[in-house]
């Protein structure tokens, strides 16, 4: 089975903090990781391979520093990995990103099942992995939760719903994207985090992936962010006081006016 | 690039160096230079106190032709979900701003008081009913809403972040070649384009981004569930439902669904709660969840919470409110022994009303919460339990 | 202290501690509580590769030396010591096979070893020989193309989850411990079963159990070297090993000062810190001297085994005497810091008070690895080259 996943290289929130003062972001040392929903996306992928037999590749769309992100997916058990990197993809709403892997995977052909993970930390979107389905006229379920099986080129998935679970038997080669709970991921190897130092990623350019230019970046892109601001908190925070009782007697009294 | 300094006004003064949300921006020799990677939202323009940044203005393709709002109103089993008619109630407002009409489109088969999108504020239904849309086939609803819009050219199409809306509306925005915003939290009508001004948090919630579709039709958003609240409906209230043909032989369905089980595992669930209990890692360990489940018992309440407890096993992934869990705006969510990550906060500070207890006074909760109790959970809880309890009677 | 380790040391001892923290740590105490083998966590090892580092490139191991794995059982034993000895133990078992074993037994072991696919066990102590190991009953009686194995032994970690054990038993009896051989038996060979699991003190997540045998067959080529040589085989295996079992003694008592450090800073009497109480800090003072000493004593013990020296039997016995008496008073002293909640089973440390224990006996008791240091200094008059 020919396995493609792709990820994303984004930066661990957690070191995003606001200047008190200044109420800008402190950008010092914030590191980048692979997007986490992605590492579920990998796991799964190595699975399967494991299960079936073949091979898993690895890509991303980014800029040069990227490759540190393949390279760990290699120590977390991807085959092989492949860099979609070029200064005209910067910028790149969704639908420009979905469009830039569209021409990177026809690039690479011969893919059964490309697997992302549900969504992104720093955009939040999940809408790549749709986009990226029509671009490339795939059959699609998302927010898979288990795959039953792969039998006669054909997968079966169960994906989760707000009320419930579905079963889906979708034709290969097909795309999903993926939840947590389909499982655990792996720790990195020994061999595969040896076998990252020394990996070649080919890096691959607009021209060589066939990418129109109008179509990706900032030019490509549809959507436009026209104004970052810092959420002001206008909320009238009510420190209760007085002795435990009586802030428990005050709240059930502003819980029963709200209810 | 479409930013560019102006080398003459420009004093090297590093104003826009901190502002940058990518940090993009260095001053060398006495010249901000803009890195590549910027994506023109203009917080170093806002800042420059000497107009030395100038972005290009996107030429504004005519959008002629294309007027109306519309909802892309989700049912499951017949039955409209609360998001279709909280959308609804915001499109009008949106509607009115332009001066133009607002519709509702209800892809199904035998779909429950359609009408009721009438009350709420749409002029028109547009109503496919067709068996095969029953089981919300989504190759045949991306292509029978993607055909609509062709028809009909709304300028502006709002749809629920549910899993449904953020599994085929992003492949509708595809097609169409259009912008889709996902999660928006705000929306409203620039007074100078008319173009829609869709805001939405970034980074966790610490950074909201205000974000346009200028030049390409419609102008996509989803919102989550609760982020609007629905009005009231107004029965006496005109429309018209127009009745659209289904074509299933034009579309070939390439996934298959089986079957579909029903979770009925929760008695409330977390996503249309209305209140919120939940239980962080203060609580020390699984079997003190009790006191937080009777608490949201004696309130008719949801049990949620933060990653903590599900990463230890205390409770399962479903209850988890967060950026990597659910998110929710429910009208009350009370926060019991969370510290209130950025992370949790993102899933859940567009509640209307927010609790937080914690023995921490410099919890970062306690900055967003509306209520704030400093003090032992394992007291509170039982006590507020036990005096709503009492007042029931 | 920094000791200088290699890149791939380093990066066996940044994935080991991964799995310790991650994997390992959530369950170590139900582990414990329900005495349950650790499947899944074997599971986790092997994925990661764990289970390569002590087996030559050739059967599919990374060929790394004593150090290297030393190091992998310090970061997991840090989390859990049964884990750990799991984990250990089946570099015992295997290394007769890595010793003294065929080209065709290599082959036909080592890459099942080294994919964490197959677990082994070392077969030696019996009710009536454990220190006394000369005293060893169980037969191997040569017969035609096989040799019949009667006998029983007793306390065999891993035993019963192994699918691999080296085995040694008297092939001539009348000659003593001269007479005995060494013999891979796989499990399910007709004739070979397993007592009961044994209920212990310490380290009970780790399976120990007794290995009957009841005129079991193996075919002759499962000897390993030649008959006889079974006393050489365990030495030089229990003195290869040696170094391993200091390290889970390390890694306990490292976990232990980790533990009790953390729990003084927060502990609050009389209105401050425990760990601003001088009392207090001596102990803590003084768990860390003592694991430091021990840790670089293993470590230069192990660089000696991996340099290629031809006798380390005086070295091995002292790393393994001073790590794990250092371990046994370490892990005590972590339940003293912790005062009362110490011993409560919902905290850590009393749970590796009692792993520490068996450290002192096992792999040759401390008093008898007393005894070889002893002779040994006195052979060489304590000098120094």
């Amino acid at each position: 089975m020919n396995i493609v996943v792709c990820i994303k290289q984004v930066p661990g929130t957690t070191e995003i903090q606001i200047h008190p003062e200044t109420n800008t972001l402190v950008r010092e040392g914030v590191e980048s990781i692979i997007n986490p929903f992605d590492t579920y996306a990998l796991e799964e992928g190595v699975r399967l391979r494991e299960r079936f037999g073949g091979k898993v590749t690895v890509t991303t769309m980014g800029p040069p520093q990227a490759d540190t992100a393949l390279r760990e997916a290699i120590s977390l058990g991807a085959d092989e990995a492949v860099l979609f990197s070029d200064r005209v993809f910067a910028g790149s709403d969704t639908w420009a990103t979905a469009y830039v892997l569209s021409r990177g995977l026809t690039k690479m052909g011969g893919y059964d099942l490309v697997i992302l993970g549900k969504q992104t930390l720093d955009g939040d979107t999940g809408q790549v992995g749709p986009g990226l389905a029509e671009m490339l006229k795939l059959p699609f379920v998302a927010y898979v939760s288990r795959i039953d099986d792969i039998q006669d080129g054909r997968i079966r998935v169960q994906r989760m719903v707000e009320e419930g679970y579905e079963t889906f038997e979708i034709q290969l080669p097909a795309i999903i994207t993926v939840v947590k709970e389909i499982n655990v991921p792996r720790v990195p190897s020994l061999r595969g985090s040896m076998k990252a130092k020394t990996a070649q990623v080919p890096v691959w350019s607009a021209e060589e992936m066939g990418v129109d230019p109008d179509k990706a970046g900032i030019a490509g892109s549809p959507t436009r962010v026209v104004r970052i601001f810092f959420p002001k908190r206008e909320r009238k925070s009510e420190m209760l006081t007085g002795t435990l009782e009586e802030q428990v007697s005050a709240l059930a009294d502003r819980l029963g006016e709200t209810v | 690039m479409a930013i560019h300094i102006d080398a003459e006004k420009c004093t090297g003064c590093g104003s826009c160096v901190g502002v940058c949300p990518f940090g993009l921006i260095e001053v060398i020799d006495d010249l901000a230079v803009i890195k590549e990677g910027c994506n023109l939202c203009g917080a170093c323009k806002d800042v420059c106190g000497f107009e030395a940044i100038v972005i290009e203005q996107v030429e504004q393709e005519a959008s002629e032709g294309y007027s109306g709002v519309w909802v892309f109103a989700e049912q499951r089993g017949g039955n409209l979900k609360a998001v279709s008619f909280e959308l609804v109630t915001e499109g009008r407002k949106l509607a009115d701003k332009l001066g133009t009409h607002l519709a509702a489109v209800c892809l199904g088969h035998n779909v429950n008081a359609v009408d009721q999108l009438i009350a709420y504020g749409a002029d028109k239904v547009y109503l496919a009913d067709d068996p095969a849309l029953a089981d919300h086939q989504e190759d045949y609803y991306t292509s029978l809403l993607v055909d609509l819009v062709r028809e009909y050219r709304p300028e502006i199409m709002l749809a629920g972040a549910t899993a449904m809306g953020r599994s085929f509306i992003p492949r509708v925005a595809s097609i169409l070649h259009t912008g889709l915003t996902a999660d928006c939290t705000g929306l409203d009508i620039d007074p100078e384009t008319s173009l829609l001004l869709q805001t939405r948090p970034t980074f966790g919630g610490n950074v909201m981004a205000t974000i346009m579709c200028q030049a390409k039709r419609p102008q996509m958003s989803t919102v989550r569930p609760h982020v609007f609240k629905k009005g009231t409906p107004d029965q006496q209230r005109n429309g018209e439902v127009v009745k659209v043909d289904f074509n299933k032989e034009a579309v070939t369905a390439r996934t298959k669904m089986l079957e579909f089980v029903e979770d009925l595992s929760e008695k409330v669930k977390l996503d249309d709660a209305e209140i919120i209990v939940s239980g962080g890692r203060g609580l020390g360990g699984p079997d003190n969840f009790a006191i937080v489940k009777e608490l949201a018992d004696a309130l008719g309440a949801a049990v949620g919470s933060s990653r903590p407890p599900v990463d230890e096993g205390w409770i399962p992934y479903s209850h988890q409110v967060g950026q990597t869990g659910k998110t929710v705006c429910p009208k009350v969510y009370i926060a019991c022994g969370i510290s209130g990550s950025v992370q949790h906060m993102a899933g859940m500070q567009t509640s209307e009303v927010i609790v937080a207890i914690n023995e921490d006074p410099n919890a970062p909760i306690f900055e967003i919460a509306t209520y704030g109790i400093v003090g032992d959970l394992f007291k509170v809880l039982p006590m507020l339990t036990a005096k709503l309890n009492n007042s029931r009677g | 202290m920094e000791y200088f380790f290699s890149e791939q040391q380093k990066l066996i001892r940044s994935i080991a501690r991964r799995i310790a923290d991650e994997r390992i740590v959530p369950v170590r105490a139900e582990l414990d509580e329900k005495e349950e083998f650790p499947w899944d966590l074997v599971k986790d090892m092997a994925d990661a590769d764990l289970f390569r580092v002590f087996i030559p490139e050739e059967y599919e191991g990374l060929g790394e030396g004593c150090l290297s794995l030393c190091v992998a059982v310090e970061e997991l034993s840090r989390a859990c010591c049964g884990v750990a000895l799991t984990y250990a133990a089946n570099a015992l078992g295997a290394m007769p096979i890595l010793l003294y074993g065929s080209d065709e037994q290599k082959s036909k072991y080592l890459p099942s070893i080294a994919s964490g696919e197959r677990l082994t066990a070392f077969g030696l102590t019996e009710s009536g020989a454990g220190s006394d190991a000369g005293a060893i009953k169980t037969t191997a009686t040569p017969e035609g193309n096989e040799y019949v194995i009667n006998g029983t032994k007793q306390f065999m970690t891993n035993g019963g989850e192994a699918e691999i054990y080296t085995v040694i038993a008297l092939t001539n009896p009348a000659k003593g411990s001269r007479g005995a051989s060494a013999f891979i038996v796989e499990k399910d060979t007709p004739g070979f079963t397993f007592g009961k699991k044994e209920k212990k003190m310490g380290i009970r997540t780790s399976a120990t159990r007794e290995l009957v045998f009841r005129n079991c067959r193996v075919p002759k080529e499962n000897l390993i070297g030649k008959e006889g040589m079974g006393f050489l085989v365990t030495m030089k295996t229990l003195d290869t090993s040696r170094p391993g079992v200091a390290a889970l003694a390390i890694g306990l008592a490292q976990g232990a000062l980790e533990a009790a450090v953390a729990y003084a800073k927060q502990r609050e009497q009389f209105g401050h810190p425990i760990s601003a109480i001088q009392a207090v800090q001596h102990i803590i003072a003084n768990m860390a001297m003592e694991l430091e000493a021990a840790r670089a004593l293993v470590y230069a013990t192990a660089r000696t085994v991996d340099a290629g020296v031809k006798n380390y039997s005086e070295e091995g016995a002292m790393a393994k005497v001073f790590a794990t008496d250092m371990a046994m008073k370490v892990t005590t002293d972590a339940v003293q810091v912790f005062g009362g909640v110490g011993y409560m089973r919902d905290y850590p440390v009393e749970k590796m008070m009692r792993d520490a224990k068996i450290n002192q006996i096992y792999e040759g008791t401390n008093q008898v690895l007393r005894n070889v240091i002893a002779l040994d200094v006195l052979k060489r008059k304590a000098q120094v080259p």
